[in-house]
């Protein structure tokens, strides 16, 4: 269960860093997402089941789909 | 000299918060009104999920300003969105057929679960913000696989304006029946019943279906005038 908790904290780690590290806009979108994702997960084993229902909807999904609306009408790759 | 200065401060501000937070146990009920929401708050309030009743009895009047403040952003949006833009008809692509078939067969089914969540607030976790939230991801599948089925504006409009005004209306027939705002004037009933707990799953169902408009209409405004 620790080693469980620790693989996903790392994991979300990675992802916070490669979401600031990516040039290609669209691929930090997906590392954001998998960040919040990760985070809904962690919610839900520190047993607060609500929080994680919101993170998970609205962290993963809704936030990613307005900023990949938003790339879609801008530039998708950063100078 | 900058970079070193920021460094500096961003290591006194974590040391401080660290010091400050490293005292408190986790997890313990600490305070004496976390304790009293603890033990009294299903007797009180009739609601089994003690979540849900101090986010909508016990502090109703805020979550009543959490949710005019999703209003006010959608509106935001929607203003500097539409302002200018007239009617046009762009030229989309349709969606790969798993998309589509994927948008048919999860949409109701994504629709149903969100629904559950917010009717069973007091009892299960989870309530209307989770439920409004979790339809509005479904929406947004509908918005990028099968976009002829989407929801009219005047419909999405018309669940918006009436769960915040039952929200309202049912704060102020407290004040009518008792003696403040958001009164809690229905019966109790048992706890872990579906029909109990007064006027909180009345109160968490129109906030879901407010909520749930909102976020849909916000995707709404963002792809079609974008």
């Amino acid at each position: 269960m620790t080693i469980f908790v620790t693989f996903l904290v790392v994991l979300m780690l990675v992802g916070a860093v490669a979401a600031s590290i990516f040039r290609d806009l669209i691929s930090a979108v997906i590392a954001a997402a998998l960040v919040s994702l990760i985070a809904s997960i962690l919610f839900y084993f520190l047993q607060a089941p609500d929080v994680a229902m919101a993170e998970a909807a609205i962290g993963a999904a809704l936030t990613a789909a307005i900023f990949i609306i938003a790339i879609r009408r801008t530039e998708r790759y950063e100078e | 000299m900058r970079r070193i200065f920021a460094i500096l401060l961003l290591i006194i501000v974590a040391l401080g918060i660290s010091l400050s937070l490293v005292k408190i146990p986790f997890g313990a009920p600490k305070t004496k009104v976390g304790r009293y929401y603890i033990e009294e708050g299903v007797e009180e309030t009739g609601a089994a999920n003690i979540v849900t009743s101090v986010v909508v009895s016990y502090r109703g009047f805020d979550t009543l300003g959490e949710v005019t403040v999703l209003f006010i952003a959608a509106i935001g949006l929607g203003a500097v969105l539409t302002a200018g833009v007239k009617e046009e008809t762009r030229k989309t692509e349709p969606a790969s057929l798993v998309l589509y078939t994927g948008c048919r067969l999860l949409f109701p089914l994504i629709l149903i679960f969100g629904t559950y969540i917010f009717i069973h607030g007091h009892l299960t976790p989870g309530g209307g913000f989770q439920g409004g939230a979790i339809i509005a991801s479904g929406f947004l599948l509908i918005y990028l696989g099968c976009r002829e089925r989407r929801l009219s504006r005047i419909a999405s409009n018309l669940a918006e304006s009436l769960g915040g005004l039952t929200f309202v209306v049912i704060g102020l027939l407290g004040l009518v029946f008792g003696s403040y705002f958001l009164l809690n004037f229905l019966p109790k009933g048992t706890a872990n019943a579906l029909f109990s707990a007064g006027v909180i799953p009345i109160i968490y169902i129109a906030i879901g279906f407010k909520v749930g408009s909102e976020l849909a209409g916000i995707i709404d405004n963002l792809i079609e005038e974008s």
